[in-house]
């Protein structure tokens, strides 16, 4: 071994401890930079892989009725490679021994002859036996939300008859990977898909020789809008709702939104640990290499050349850094796979690996390496060109001056030490606001950590307990009559019933068009209310249409501007609507009407769609039994259970990333203080010994030093909660869709939590370097020069 | 009148990498109070391990010392920190001043703590600073310096003033003067001082000098008369 490397491997063992830290700071970063890129990556992959084994289609198209003979037009469609028909319908589900009313999504298969797209996996149990009609296969994730086993009867209400059905399997599709009737919300235990004997449903509902779902897989090189199109044209008058590409179909959409959040937390997080963490080298090569000065100077008067001093110092940071990625690999590597565990609960792949990409693992430590040689080539740079007869001599003393608000004449504000303090961090600025900075910055990833569910609850909570006040709902498959609902009101614990209608609908202002649907509210709802983000009350106006501001935007409309509405159901009326109004709602796309001109303009009389409920708590079994029972009644919600498996997932969620983040971050804490303390005791260790010898005592002593880094703290926090408000906004603007305006909650407490962490973290460092202020060497002071 | 310092069999031994360095080998000794002692010796004599011990610094391997009534031999870190805040001023080869305090600040970072410390103003005006309060360390001279620090010293007006080789970096004239700054502090204050020195010249200061070598007190000398530092020179 060289003597040279010698040295350096000598000068790491005794910078030990400040190489460690440093080194865990990198690895958190270089560890959430490969735990999620590579979960990102897993996951994309996995979720390409299935749809291609699967056959994912790319086109997805509903109508109300229409009869098999078309299928040769559809196939004649240019660009169309495949085409499936078959019949989809929504029903009212009861299973023995759980209380509520579900719906079951029933997907009529010959299992003669499997389906060609959207193929299924069998994850347990057999296939239902052709031709026998009631036996159905069930996702997986329904069957495992609700605990049941294999052999568990079913009943669904089919167009009125209630119908027994035996779960004999479990499957996955990757039309379900996310299962869900509507919305971003988690139904897994309301909402079941079944797939069952395709004549049987058809015979059900009579829909023999039709159908009223379509799919496509397109050839290589289609133009999918034009398909689209032509595949309305064909459609529109068997009642289509319009066709959609797989962004529109829904458990893509929420799918991709979910990868891509991971590509989002994957980017912001480890570019702060690896920036604090450059940051940290930078000051502490620095430091050390200004120390070796005399050292430095000597090789050089051996003949050493620069070029050869500055590798040295280099090598030091690559033994950081190396050590960093080497840590960061494994905590890369064990943080991706307790992610991929809590996200297989979420997607339902048939294969979902996590791997650690070797590129990506390259990547992060050359970003770490890249960062780390950028701040200490600084440092190196300044001192090798010291001329060797400058670096042999000792440095000049150190300069100060009265502070700032001694010169503008405020000084006899403070004490000696309260001034030693002021005047060091006046005289490195840059080191105080690096401590500042770094400090701030874990504070901002406390707050970001915890932030999402702060935000969560807020939306939930104003969603379920203030937009919608029903605690049941009750959906109809086919529109009822307004009366209708009222009886309803004498069902047991009911206190309030309202209905509302939605048509879906196609919206058009000039060339831009949104689908969404029309939703009628009664004139003086109260358990469906339109709130704006500030939580005001806003009514649609006789006559006209109240459009969340976004869908406005997106339309180019103005409250007074006309848009045409294409109504996609009932009779489907076209018509000419005018705004009255925007409002900024959280969640949506909706376009809300009075209940009485939205039936006035449908032309089909006075009905509703839907029913919320206000029902006392106590009678809601009661309730809900006798729901099982009304036929019409096909779908119903209720909203408390729904809210709690929503809370129990995020609970969990919340305390893993929370937990792991606040880890990270309080490494950050101890990497900067720490760090910095040491490099203080090390500047300063003879000016601190000085006065113990005078008479002050450790803690006295402990205080000077200490005192600067706890003043920088103290301004650290409030930075950080400035920091992590903004770096939360910037997450939620690079994740939330369109369709969300997702408010930025932070609760009081998580705050609160972030400083307590950071001062913990603080005071933690702070110990460990006041155990070497107490053993200064108070006789060697008296001998040496600083 | 009873001693300030008295030693017994002082023996101090202390492990420098591998080896084993007998710093003293039984050292006795009394120091009265108002006595200027010089302690002369050359490097690794012990002299310095002596002042250190004397000053509450470090604490011998075997033997017993007194200041006063307390005992330092036995006392613990924390009493030693006390001990030299209530009654040792010390003053240093390099000042060891706070570069980012003014002299005043300096003087006011030991006042602060003393019992009944003269004002930094005082003590300064005392060592001829008066002009040159609101200076930085790096703003002083090296003799203005060490004033500083022999201001820092005695304002807390100490009963022993220990002074490890105070002029050893500066020139003939400023040392000169410093060494009459701590004549002045024995004579006017009383101070009983202890000043260690290479140089044989500042012997004639002293009321006693005492002689090191290899860990004991070689020789113990009374200049028949007492020199003012002006006197002498080297």
């Amino acid at each position: 071994m060289k003597a040279l490397n010698r040295k350096l491997a000598r000068d790491v063992w005794a910078m030990k401890t400040q190489v460690v830290s440093i080194a865990l700071v990198i690895a958190c970063g270089i560890g959430a930079f490969i735990a999620a890129f590579s979960t990102h990556d897993s996951l994309l992959s996995s979720r390409e892989r299935y749809y291609d084994g699967a056959r994912f289609p790319h086109v997805f198209s509903r109508v109300k009725r229409a009869p098999d003979s078309l299928l040769t037009q559809i196939r004649a469609i240019p660009g169309v490679s495949e085409v499936e028909t078959r019949v989809v319908l929504d029903a009212q589900l009861s299973i023995e021994g759980v209380l509520p009313p579900m719906i079951a999504r029933l997907i009529g298969v010959d299992f003669a002859h499997l389906p060609a797209m959207n193929r299924l996996t069998l994850t347990t149990g057999r296939w239902p036996a052709p031709g026998v009609k009631n036996e159905v296969v069930v996702n997986q994730r329904f069957m495992e939300a609700r605990h049941l086993r294999l052999g568990t009867r079913a009943t669904v209400l089919l167009n009125g008859k209630l119908e027994r059905l035996t779960i004999v399997g479990t499957v996955l599709s990757p039309e379900y990977i996310y299962a869900t009737r509507g919305g971003g919300m988690p139904d897994d235990e309301w909402f079941a898909v079944f797939w069952t004997d395709a004549e049987a449903l058809a015979a059900a509902f009579d829909m023999q020789g039709a159908f009223n779902s379509v799919l496509l897989r397109l050839a290589h090189g289609a133009s999918q809008p034009a398909v689209i199109a032509a595949l309305d044209r064909l459609l529109d008058r068997y009642g289509s709702l319009g066709a959609v590409g797989r962004e529109d179909q829904i458990s893509h959409k929420i799918v991709s939104q979910e990868i891509e959040e991971q590509r989002v937390w994957g980017t912001v997080l480890p570019v702060i640990f690896l920036a604090v963490a450059a940051f940290i080298l930078n000051v502490v090569l620095h430091r050390h290499v200004y120390a070796q000065r005399t050292e430095i100077a000597a090789l050089k008067a051996l003949g050493y050349d620069e070029r050869t001093i500055a590798r040295h110092y280099l090598g030091f940071a690559s033994v950081i850094v190396l050590l960093g990625a080497a840590l960061g690999l494994g905590i890369g590597d064990w943080l991706g796979r307790a992610m991929t565990g809590l996200l297989s609960d979420f997607f339902h792949f048939p294969s979902f690996e996590f791997r650690v990409l070797p590129e990506v693992a390259l990547a992060g430590t050359g970003i770490a390496l890249a960062a780390a040689y950028g701040g200490a080539l600084a440092a190196i740079r300044g001192v090798v060109r010291l001329r060797a007869a400058e670096g042999l001599r000792p440095p000049s003393p150190a300069q100060f001056r009265p502070l700032l608000i001694e010169r503008l004449g405020y000084a006899r504000l403070a004490t000696p030490g309260q001034r030693m303090i002021l005047r060091n961090i006046e005289r490195k600025p840059l080191r105080a606001a690096f401590t500042v900075i770094g400090v701030a910055g874990s504070v901002a990833i406390l707050i970001t950590a915890a932030f999402w569910y702060d935000s969560l609850d807020y939306f939930m909570d104003v969603q379920f307990n203030m937009v919608q006040r029903a605690n049941v709902f009750v959906g109809f498959p086919e529109p009822v009559e307004r009366a209708a609902i009222r009886e309803l009101a004498r069902l047991p614990g009911v206190k309030q019933v309202e209905g509302t209608r939605a048509i879906p609908v196609l919206l058009r202002a000039g060339h831009r068009s949104y689908r969404t649907a029309l939703t009628g509210l009664g004139e003086d709802a109260q358990l469906q209310r339109v709130l704006d983000n500030a939580l005001r009350e806003h009514r649609p106006a006789p006559g006209g249409v109240l459009l969340t501001t976004r869908l406005a935007a997106r339309l180019g409309v103005r409250a007074g501007d006309t848009l045409i509405a294409e109504m996609l159901e009932g009779r489907r009326v076209k018509a000419v609507l005018r705004v009255s109004g925007t409002v900024r709602e959280m969640a949506g796309m909706n376009a809300y009407m009075r209940l009485d001109d939205l039936n006035r303009l449908a032309r089909d009389g006075p009905l509703v769609s839907a029913a919320g409920l206000r029902v006392d708590r106590a009678e809601e079994p009661a309730l809900l039994e006798r729901l099982k029972g009304i036929p019409a009644a096909a779908v119903v919600i209720v909203t408390r259970t729904l809210l709690d498996s929503f809370r129990a997932t995020t609970a969990r969620n919340a305390l893993f990333f929370t937990g792991i983040l606040t880890a990270f971050a309080a490494t950050i804490v101890v990497g900067v203080v720490y760090n910095n303390a040491r490099i203080q005791l090390a500047e300063r260790a003879w000016e601190l010994a000085s006065l113990r010898v005078l008479g002050m005592t450790r803690g006295e002593v402990s205080l000077l030093l200490l005192g600067e880094l706890a003043l920088e703290i103290v301004v650290a926090i409030p930075t950080g909660f400035v920091l992590g408000y903004w770096l939360a906004a910037l997450i939620v603007s690079l994740i939330i869709p369109e369709t969300f305006e997702f408010p930025l909650v932070i609760w009081p407490h998580t705050y609160l939590f972030a400083g307590a962490v950071t001062v913990a973290a603080g005071i933690a460092s702070a110990l460990v370097v006041r155990n070497r202020i107490d053993n200064l060497d108070l006789v060697g002071v008296l001998k040496t020069r600083e | 009148m009873p001693a300030v310092f008295s030693a017994r069999a002082l023996t101090k031994t202390y492990r420098m990498g591998e080896a084993e360095v007998h710093a003293l080998r039984g050292v006795d000794l009394e120091i009265r109070p108002g006595e200027l002692i010089v302690l002369l010796g050359p490097s690794g004599s012990g002299k310095s391990t002596l002042l250190n011990i004397l000053g509450g610094l470090d604490t011998p391997t075997s033997g017993e010392v007194h200041f006063g009534d307390h005992d330092l031999t036995r006392a613990s870190e924390a009493d030693l920190t006390r001990y030299r805040r209530e009654h040792v001023g010390f003053v240093f080869q390099f000042y060891n001043l706070i570069p980012s305090l003014t002299a005043r600040e300096n003087v006011a970072l030991v006042t602060e703590i003393a019992e009944r410390p003269m004002t930094p103003d005082e003590a300064l005006g005392w060592v001829d600073l008066g002009e040159r309060l609101d200076h930085f360390p790096s703003q002083l001279s090296g003799g203005e310096q060490q004033r500083v620090a022999i201001a820092r010293a005695v304002a807390k007006r100490p009963e022993v003033l220990l002074c490890d080789e105070p002029t050893g970096a500066l020139d003939y004239q400023t040392g000169k003067l410093v060494l009459e700054v701590i004549a002045k502090v024995n004579a006017e204050l009383g101070t009983t001082a202890m000043v260690i020195t290479h140089n044989a010249a500042i012997a004639g200061m002293a009321d006693r000098v005492l002689r090191l070598g290899d860990g004991r007190i070689v020789a113990e000398t009374r200049p028949e008369r007492k020199l003012t530092a002006s006197e002498i020179s080297w």
